[in-house]
């Protein structure tokens, strides 16, 4: 285990951001860290990388103890915050440089990672352009080229994904592929889809605790409930379904409701049953599929 | 520690910040020393320069506080401060290393003024005719009150990420260290006055500036930098 968290918790105030949350990262694996927002994936990272204290808990990188030394381990984590800070007015190969310096590094080794990971990173054109003239997406390159520079054994990653557009959202998705060769590589994420297209683990918390961890297949595997998308003319009350299963609106409002349930045949006759008693006009029944989705669903609403 | 002092110099001159502060200096002082009627040193009789020890003080005031502002205000703000602290910098290190990028510039403001030593000298009657024990012991003066400006301004830096709370925060601090405590000490009487003026930084200032380097004096000053250095750790470990 290159990672290990054993029932970290931590209070802003009166709010318990984390509550006794335990999981471990091995290596060579990447790991999805999955969760609504505010669930409190950012604290845990901030957590395991010394940036925040926490009140109880132990973590530990590499065998040893991070929240005791954690300038110790600092080499050997590769961070990348949320919202990936950096700056503005750096140049890109200056910025690169200058981390490998505050990382220790030699100046030889500055010089031939910088190199490697603008070449990996594809930011041979823009590394002698400004950090502040480029692009969300460069910048997230950027940004990751930071944090994987030293040669760290784990790497974690907040949020890398936020605000791209769909064609450098596979780029980076890619990056990240590439780049978790013989690495312990953790990301958050609030989207399912790249969870399932990236990680192998996926540890799924809410209200700072874990609801489900485990290996990706696992997990699909005990998704147990399904899930039924009723769409009607008129607005729906979610109390109308909730003898049924799990209600929720969808994406398209009032009208579209989301139905978490174990049978899907009985479901079935009871939402149309509701229909035909309230005189709603039906435009779809569905059955989505099986999905990280429906088990996201589940485990952060359900309950 | 060596790349962000390099990091934080570069800062300084590859924007327009360093050059600003440096030019804006030397115009302002040279203004007080040479052209202004009130201060100038050619309309004085003497061959000294008084004026330039006395008014620099008040120039350091403003001028010290602009440039460390952006110090640790500005990573908070911008949230690079975030990867400063998850690197295997310590605390210490951080705060040392901006804290000799912003000597540096207060050293290569008044370096300039060496050459006003020069040309006084040679204005002299006989020519070559200065006090140069003086001189040299306020400008080691003005050299210690640079650097001690220096750390009360990232001091005052680490408490906000606003640049414009730190410079606000770091103009009254340095006034009130450098004046504001030697005017409280003519307020009150008795061994209270001796203590505040002891505190105050123009009394050790004014020492220097007589040309005898006391060891006390030198030592206060370090003393008041080792203070605020420490300080500002403490704040940023806090937070």
């Amino acid at each position: 285990m290159s990672l290990q968290v054993s029932q970290l918790s931590k209070r802003y105030g009166a709010q318990k951001a984390l509550d006794d949350l335990s999981f471990s990262a091995s290596p060579g694996r990447i790991l999805g860290f999955l969760g609504p927002n505010g669930a409190g994936k950012s604290t845990t990272m901030k957590i395991i990388t010394g940036y925040l204290a926490a009140d109880s808990g132990t973590v530990s990188v590499l065998g040893e103890n991070a929240l005791a030394n954690p300038k110790k381990l600092a080499a050997q984590i590769g961070y990348l915050p949320e919202n990936n800070p950096l700056y503005l007015d750096s140049y890109v190969r200056e910025f690169l440089e200058f981390s490998g310096g505050i990382y220790g590094m030699k100046s030889a080794d500055i010089r031939c990672r910088t190199e490697e990971m603008i070449r990996k990173t594809g930011l041979q054109g823009e590394q002698h352009k400004k950090i502040g003239q480029l692009s969300k997406g460069y910048r997230q390159r950027v940004g990751i080229a930071r944090a994987l520079l030293h040669d760290p054994a784990l790497v974690i990653l907040d949020e890398p994904t936020t605000g791209l557009d769909p064609n450098q959202l596979v780029d980076i998705r890619n990056l990240i592929l590439e780049v978790a060769e013989n690495k312990t590589l953790i990301f958050s994420t609030h989207i399912m889809q790249e969870v399932e297209a990236v990680c192998q683990d996926v540890v799924i918390i809410n209200q700072g605790k874990i609801r489900s961890a485990g290996s990706l297949a696992d997990l699909k595997s005990a998704t147990s409930q399904v899930t039924l998308i009723l769409e009607t003319e008129e607005p729906l009350d979610l109390s109308w379904f909730e003898g049924i299963g799990v209600p929720s609106f969808g994406g398209k409002g009032t009208q579209e409701l989301v139905l978490l349930t174990k049978d899907a045949g009985e479901a079935r006759k009871a939402i149309l049953q509701v229909v035909s008693q309230r005189g709603l006009s039906l435009i779809r029944l569905d059955q989505g599929a099986k999905n990280l989705e429906t088990l996201f669903r589940e485990i952060t609403q359900g309950q | 520690m060596k790349s962000l002092f390099l990091k934080e110099i570069t800062a300084f001159f590859g924007s327009l910040t360093g050059y600003l502060v440096l030019v804006l200096f030397l115009v302002a002082i040279g203004l007080l020393v040479w052209v202004f009627p009130e201060s100038s040193v050619l309309d004085y009789g003497y061959a000294d320069l008084e004026s330039l020890f006395l008014y620099t003080p008040y120039v350091f005031t403003f001028l010290i506080p602009a440039i460390s502002m952006r110090s640790l205000a500005e990573e908070r703000r911008a949230g690079t401060w975030e990867l400063l602290q998850t690197s295997p910098l310590s605390l210490t290190q951080i705060v040392l290393a901006k804290y000799l990028a912003l000597l540096v510039l207060v050293f290569m403001a008044i370096l300039p003024t060496l050459g006003y030593a020069y040309s006084i000298s040679l204005l002299g009657n006989p020519p070559g005719n200065l006090d140069w024990a003086g001189f040299f012991g306020s400008w080691l003066g003005l050299l210690m009150i640079g650097a001690t400006f220096a750390a009360v301004g990232l001091f005052a830096s680490s408490l906000t990420s606003q640049q414009v709370v730190a410079f606000v925060l770091g103009v009254f601090l340095c006034f009130l260290l450098y004046f504001g405590l030697t005017a409280l000490a003519g307020m009150v009487s008795g061994d209270w006055a001796y203590w505040i003026e002891e505190l105050s930084l123009s009394y050790h200032y004014n020492s220097l500036s007589r040309g005898v380097i006391d060891s006390r004096d030198i030592f206060f000053l370090l003393g008041m930098i080792w203070v605020f250095l420490g300080a500002t750790v403490l704040i940023l470990k806090k937070k």
